[in-house]
């Protein structure tokens, strides 16, 4: 371990370090940073959901896309899967579904760069209730 | 570079650490490599969440997921489920105490949502053995600034503006002291900090130095450099070993990298800490009596002045601020005075820890901004009181502070108004009391406390809190007579105005304020020899109703002190002079028989 | 010097910067009671921890009450010494603290002298409020062959601790546990014995109550002299004389050797002898070892050690054996003059008369507590038979004349017995710091140059200052002296000795603080040094009076040596008169 002289020096370590607590850093605030939610249920894994959440995973990443990637229960669009809802900040979220590896690259490129809706797009086609409201 | 898509947080604090939070570590590494996830999944052990009541917590990021009072067989269950599957173990989510249904994300949480974390920014977030964590979340950019940015006088300027006051109790501004120390000439000068954390139930500190040990150095260094010091002490006592450990880690990670040693940050500002270890006295949070516990002397208070800025650990000044004090500096130099300053109320700035405990549902570690009021720290964060009981008082301050009571709910917390209020903010101790507890008890209780920490250097705390303890004693057992309220009232003002420290002039603040907001209840006991919470068991007797006793015997039978006869089929009674008042025989009966009178 | 201005109970006063609450009061005729404070300015001994909390006043803007005793003065204070507020609190705290203390004043050997009772007494307290139920802290009682300790009776005032740390150095004693169960004692609450007590006795003449008080002698002498086949014979050493007076109410300083010699004949003693014959023996012997090993040192002998260090108290021997045991060869020989007296009386004198030695009782009058563990040593008894058999305080022997019927005021003068009863001036200012190191000096200097001493006054010796140096001329040969009175002092002068850093030929080291007249077994002087300094004055002025002052020219000490002795420093001497040093550094104990 080289020692820390200066402040450059450490604001170099930072840097470094910063990527290695990402994931817990971006969950304090999900709001203001990109949201992808892969369905994860059976029927999505079966559909390849894992490799999907990998490929976002990544990309994003290398990319530099700041995002949180997390995994969820089945949507419903069991039909679709495998199926993403993504949420940018201030924004509905979308659900996209059919996602292949082709679809994943032109959400991250096209939706989540651009903000243009790519094809696969799911309407939503219910609400949950608030039990407090 | 990790490319883990999950972080799975263990907390690694000493409550969740006797609750076998090792094992759910070990556990979830093992699972994972079976599962083949190694590389996907991280385990971190962090620091305390706060959240103490519902331990072991591990937390599942970045989805926020907060799983409770985790048993180590629990593992397989979370990595099949929630990590491989992607389904939320439900079983093991947080229940809101008032809607009893499942909190699927911390965010939701009440016990989080009114919190704001300065002091515990990085408990229960970053691995506090690793410091390189540490330094990713901005750590030692403030001593890197203070040291090339900033003269000692502009820290000092910042750190008084910002209005932080000491929070060790004593509630001093933490920019003057500093100033004091720097004014001192001297050629050597220590910085201490004060982790002597002695009041029951209070655990913030530790927290902090378990889960965050850095950013106490790193304050430590930043105090050096304002007074001209280049010697750090940790005083802690020996009986918070897992703090101890991880200093001792964040110590040496921190001189590997050269932000403890010589020359920091290529300057000539020089500074490094070393730890001394305390027995555990409350005396010696009191900084004169940790100075001389330091030297290798009897843990004793002394006259001040001189104050230890001036003539302090071997007579050389020395500055003593306490470890949430501390940890606080960081975020004040990076974020500036003006936010620090922005947050609070107009006399108490910034935010506070406070260790809730008693018969509240959320038994922990939280931390408000000034100004939050009992009622939202009780009722809100803390989830109200346990088995709906209804609230009786909350004692601040610990056992040296005073007993608040409904009318004070509402009453914004801060140093002042706590004072006010009769109380005070000390440490950050909550005790919540309920319906059950009774008062003369509870003053008792807490004095039992003070009795047994008394260094016994000044006669009026030594014999004084003795012999208040024996009246309340008395009182408890019926013995009481009118005219010991004024005595009890006497001898708690002698005490509080002749002790020679801290804890003695604060001691018998428990009696006067439960005695002020409880009158009826110590009236009850002197006069009805009554205890209307129930508690005394000196004042209460167990009686059988004739009417529903079917003579089953079985009371008779769970009596140890054979005080119940009567024949098979017939009313039972109960001889009140042999009673133990043990509870054995009402626990027992089927009938409703037995009630208390 | 910078001044500061207050007002104490109305009154204006002016006082230097740094002057406390409690001294300005004083000066404004207000007496502040104190209870734990103890100032013994000219010895600049202070105890003022702050812990008994009944000197407190209200001080205008304070939130609490203030200890006088450690509160320094402000400017533009305003102090009020007798509020309700204050007078309340006093008069609580002290009923707490008579809470916590055993009511059996009246068999109490501190009765009349106790400095709690006293002030119990002036603050009329007339009941204590929760007696009843009160529990009272409880320790089992230490006896040593010197002191007794009777914790139950601890105030916790730490004057002991102060005496025993601060200005012995002996460090045997120290606060051990907390709160209501907080004493102070030896560490891990060892008895006195086990741990490095020196029996100096400061700690007994600095308590304020019944806790640390001297082993009572005086039964056992009553037996003797009631005991028809007994000769008793009883020496006084210098320091009781100028102390006793005090006992029966007599001004501090009152001389009362005639008085005393008549008491002790009427409570029935054979002999009444002086120690101070055996003082000028001492000079004689350790004047003698002092002049041999200089001049073999001045011509070069290595084995010679300078400077010769005094060994006639037994708090300093006892200090040394514990701390420098490897230093044990630099004091003198010789023994101390109660036991050079013991070891004459038992064979010089008892073949005098004609008596056999265990048929004599030597009862030694002593200033000191250190005293009576000497004379139970080992090395100073024959075939069992000690050389001293009792050891009683100035304040026994007090005690002792009052059970006697003893008017002592009204004795006329009488004159100790001869022999042993004879003395010199030399042997008499023994009793003051400084006094044996000024009577060794007019000796040696006659027989070092063979010159004749025109001024005998070394007031250059003289005074109250802890350590104190002077260099005499002896014909030419500088002549260096260190004087210490305190071990913490004498530790100073050792210290420089161990390290080769001393310049002295001869050091003189007494264990309490003013000499002899300070000692641990004198009537208390609570505190006040003007006391103190009254008994050396006293001292000083008996030897003035003495026709003779140099010991040498005693008659008796002559005849004794032509008689029986031979020579200083002969086998004889030896024999009787010198000692040896043991290294007890592993003697201080932990024992279960």
């Amino acid at each position: 371990m080289s020692k820390i002289t200066s402040l450059a020096d450490l604001n170099k370590r930072r840097e470094e370090m910063k990527t290695g607590l990402d994931i817990r850093t971006k969950a304090l605030d999900p709001e203001r940073i990109v949201q992808v939610k892969v369905s994860m249920a059976t029927c999505g894994i079966a559909s390849g959901a894992k490799t999907i959440m990998e490929f976002f995973l990544e990309h994003l990443d290398r990319r530099n896309v700041s995002a949180v990637v997390t995994q969820t229960g089945c949507m419903g669009y069991c039909y679709a899967e495998p199926t993403i809802e993504v949420k940018l900040p201030g924004q509905y979220p979308v659900v996209f579904g059919y996602v292949d590896l082709k679809r994943a690259d032109q959400i991250i490129e096209k939706y989540i760069k651009t903000g243009e809706l790519v094809d696969g797009i799911i309407p939503v086609n219910y609400q949950i209730i608030d039990l407090k409201e | 570079m990790s490319k883990y898509s999950m972080h799975l947080l263990v907390c690694g604090g000493t409550g969740c650490h006797a609750a076998e939070s090792d094992a759910i570590v070990c556990n979830l590494r093992d699972e994972l490599e079976a599962k083949v996830l190694t590389d996907k999944v991280q385990v971190i052990k962090t620091g305390c969440f706060g959240f103490c009541e519902k331990g072991p917590i591990v937390k599942v990021m970045p989805d926020n997921t907060f799983y409770v009072q985790v048993k180590p067989e629990d593992t397989q269950t979370i990595i099949d489920e929630h990590i491989i599957k992607g389904r939320k173990v439900t079983r093991l989510l947080f229940k809101d105490p008032s809607t009893k249904e499942a909190v699927s994300d911390s965010k939701h949480m009440d016990f989080y949502k009114k919190q704001m974390r300065i002091a515990l920014r990085n408990c229960g977030f970053i691995n506090p053995e690793n410091i390189d964590e540490y330094i990713a979340r901005d750590g030692y950019q403030a001593l890197g600034k203070v040291l090339t940015e900033m003269t000692p006088d502009q820290v000092i300027r910042e750190i008084k503006e910002s209005g932080q006051r000491g929070r060790g109790g004593g509630g001093f501004s933490t920019g003057l002291k500093w100033e004091l120390a720097k004014k001192s000439v001297s050629d050597e000068k220590y910085v201490v900090c004060n982790a002597d954390e002695g009041d029951p139930g209070a655990f913030m500190d530790r927290s902090v130095l378990e889960g965050d040990p850095h950013s106490v150095l790193e304050a430590m260094a930043i105090c050096g450099y304002c007074i001209g010091s280049s010697t750090g002490l940790i005083y802690i006592r020996a009986e918070y070993p897992l703090a101890i450990q991880r200093l001792k880690i964040a110590i040496n990670q921190a001189r590997e990298n050269g932000l403890l040693g010589n020359n920091i940050f290529g300057t000539n500002f020089s500074f490094d800490i070393s730890l001394k270890y305390g027995a555990g006295a409350f005396v010696c949070g009191e900084e004169t009596a940790l100075i001389h516990s330091m030297e290798g002397l009897r843990g004793e208070p002394t006259i001040k002045p001189p104050f230890p800025a001036e003539s302090g650990y071997l007579g050389k000044p020395t500055n003593v601020n306490n470890v949430e004090t501390f940890a606080s500096i960081p975020a004040i130099i990076l974020k500036g005075a003006k936010w620090y300053s922005s947050i609070g109320t107009e006399k108490s700035k910034g935010t506070k820890v406070f260790a809730l405990a008693g018969k509240i549902n959320n038994v922990g570690l939280i931390e408000v901004p000034m100004g939050t009021t009992l009622r939202e720290v009780i009722f809100e964060i803390g989830g109200g009181i346990k088995n709906g009981k209804k609230f009786k008082g909350v004692q601040t301050g610990g056992p040296s502070g005073g007993c608040l009571t409904e009318k004070h709910l509402d009453t914004p917390i801060d140093f002042d108004n706590l004072i006010a209020a009769g109380s005070m903010m000390g440490s950050g101790a909550m005790i919540v009391l309920d319906e059950d507890d009774c008062m003369v008890s509870m003053a008792k209780f807490f004095l039992d406390f003070t009795v047994e920490e008394s260094c016994g250097k000044c006669a009026p705390c030594r014999i004084g809190n003795k012999r208040l303890h024996e009246l309340l004693g008395q009182i408890c057992e019926g013995k009481g007579k009118i005219q010991d309220l004024d005595r009890l009232k006497n001898m708690s003002v002698v005490i509080k105005d002749t002790s020679l420290c801290g804890l003695g002039q604060s001691s018998p603040n428990p009696v006067l304020s439960m005695m002020e907001n409880f009158r009826d209840e110590y009236l009850a006991h002197v006069t009805d020899k009554k205890c209307p919470a129930g508690q005394c068991k000196s004042l209460m007797k167990y009686i059988i109703n004739a009417e529903n006793c079917v003579g089953c015997t079985a009371c008779a039978r769970v009596c140890p002190v054979n005080a119940i006869t009567g024949e098979r089929k017939e009313v039972h009674l109960i001889n009140q002079e042999i009673c133990i008042k043990c509870g054995a025989c009402y626990e027992k009966c089927k009938f409703d028989a037995i009630y208390i009178s | 010097m910078e001044t500061v201005k207050l007002t104490i109970d109305n009154k204006e006063i002016e006082v230097p910067r740094g002057t406390t609450i409690l001294k300005a009061a004083k000066e404004l005729g207000i007496e502040i009671p104190t209870l734990c404070y103890m100032d013994l300015h000219d010895l600049n001994i202070e105890n003022k921890p702050g812990g008994c909390r009944i000197c407190v006043a209200e001080v205008q803007g304070r939130r609490n009450l203030a200890p006088t005793c450690s509160t320094k003065c402000e400017p533009g204070m305003v102090v009020k010494t007798h509020t309700a507020r204050v007078l309340n609190a006093r008069r609580t705290v002290m009923e707490f603290i008579l809470s916590d203390h055993p009511k059996d004043c009246l068999i109490c050997p501190k009765s009349g002298t106790c400095e709690l009772q006293d002030m119990a007494h002036r603050l009329g307290i007339r009941e204590i409020p929760g007696q009843e139920f009160a529990e009272m802290s409880t320790y089992r009682q230490d006896t040593s062959p010197s002191i007794i300790r009777e914790l139950n009776k601890c105030i916790m005032c730490r004057r002991c601790e102060m005496m025993c740390n601060d200005v012995q150095t002996v460090g045997a004693l120290s606060a051990f546990n907390r709160g209501f169960t907080a004493a102070v004692g030896p560490a891990f609450e060892q008895n006195l014995e086990y741990s490095s007590c020196t029996y100096c006795g400061q700690c007994v003449a600095v308590c304020p109550t019944g806790a640390l008080t001297e082993v009572n002698h005086v039964p056992q002498v009553l037996k003797a002299l009631n005991d028809p086949t007994k000769t008793v014979v009883v020496q006084t050493a210098p320091a009781v004389r100028a102390a006793l007076g005090e006992e029966f109410g007599m001004e501090p300083g009152t001389l009362v050797t005639g008085k005393m010699t008549a008491a002790l004949r009427a409570l029935g003693f054979d002999y009444v002898f002086d120690t101070d014959f055996a003082a000028d023996l001492t000079i004689m012997e350790e004047g003698t070892e002092l002049l041999d090993r200089l001049s073999r040192h001045l011509k070069g002998d290595k084995s010679a050690r300078i400077p010769i260090l005094t060994s006639c108290c037994p708090g300093w021997v006892n200090f040394f054996e514990y701390y420098y045991p490897d230093m044990k060869d630099v004091p003198s020989t010789a023994k101390s003059p109660q036991q050079m007296f013991g070891a004459v009386a038992k064979s010089y004198f008892a073949e005098k008369i004609g008596i056999n030695r265990k048929d004599m009782v030597v009862v030694s009058i002593m200033p000191c507590l250190a005293k009576k563990y000497e004379c139970q040593r080992d090395e100073f008894s024959v075939d069992g038979n000690p050389d001293v058999d009792y050891s009683i305080s100035t304040r026994e022997l007090a005690a002792f004349i009052r059970q006697a019927n003893i008017d002592i005021r009204n004795l006329h003068d009488e004159d100790f017995d001869s022999p042993l009863g004879e003395s010199t001036g030399a042997g008499v200012i023994f009793g003051a710091t400084g006094g044996v190191i000024e009577a060794a000096c007019r000796t040696a200097y006659e027989i070092f140059t063979g010159k004749k001493l025109d001024r005998l006054d070394f007031t250059e010796l003289r005074g109250m200052e802890g350590v104190r140096s002077a260099t005499l001329d002896f014909n030419g040969t500088p002549i260096k002296i260190g004087i210490a009175h305190g071990l913490g002092n004498a530790r100073k002068l050792l210290d420089d000795v161990k390290h080769g850093r001393s310049e002295f030929t001869a050091i003189e080291v007494m264990a309490c603080p003013g000499g002899c007249i300070g000692g641990g077994g004198q009537p208390l002087h609570h505190g006040d040094s003007e006391i103190i300094k009254a008994r050396a004055a006293a001292i000083y002025t008996e030897d003035r009076k003495k026709p003779l002052r140099k010991s040498h020219e005693n008659p008796f000490i002559i005849k004794l040596y032509e008689e029986y002795l031979g020579k200083p420093g002969s086998e004889k001497s030896h024999h009787l008169l010198h000692t040896h040093y043991f290294d007890r550094k592993d003697k201080i104990l932990v024992k279960k």
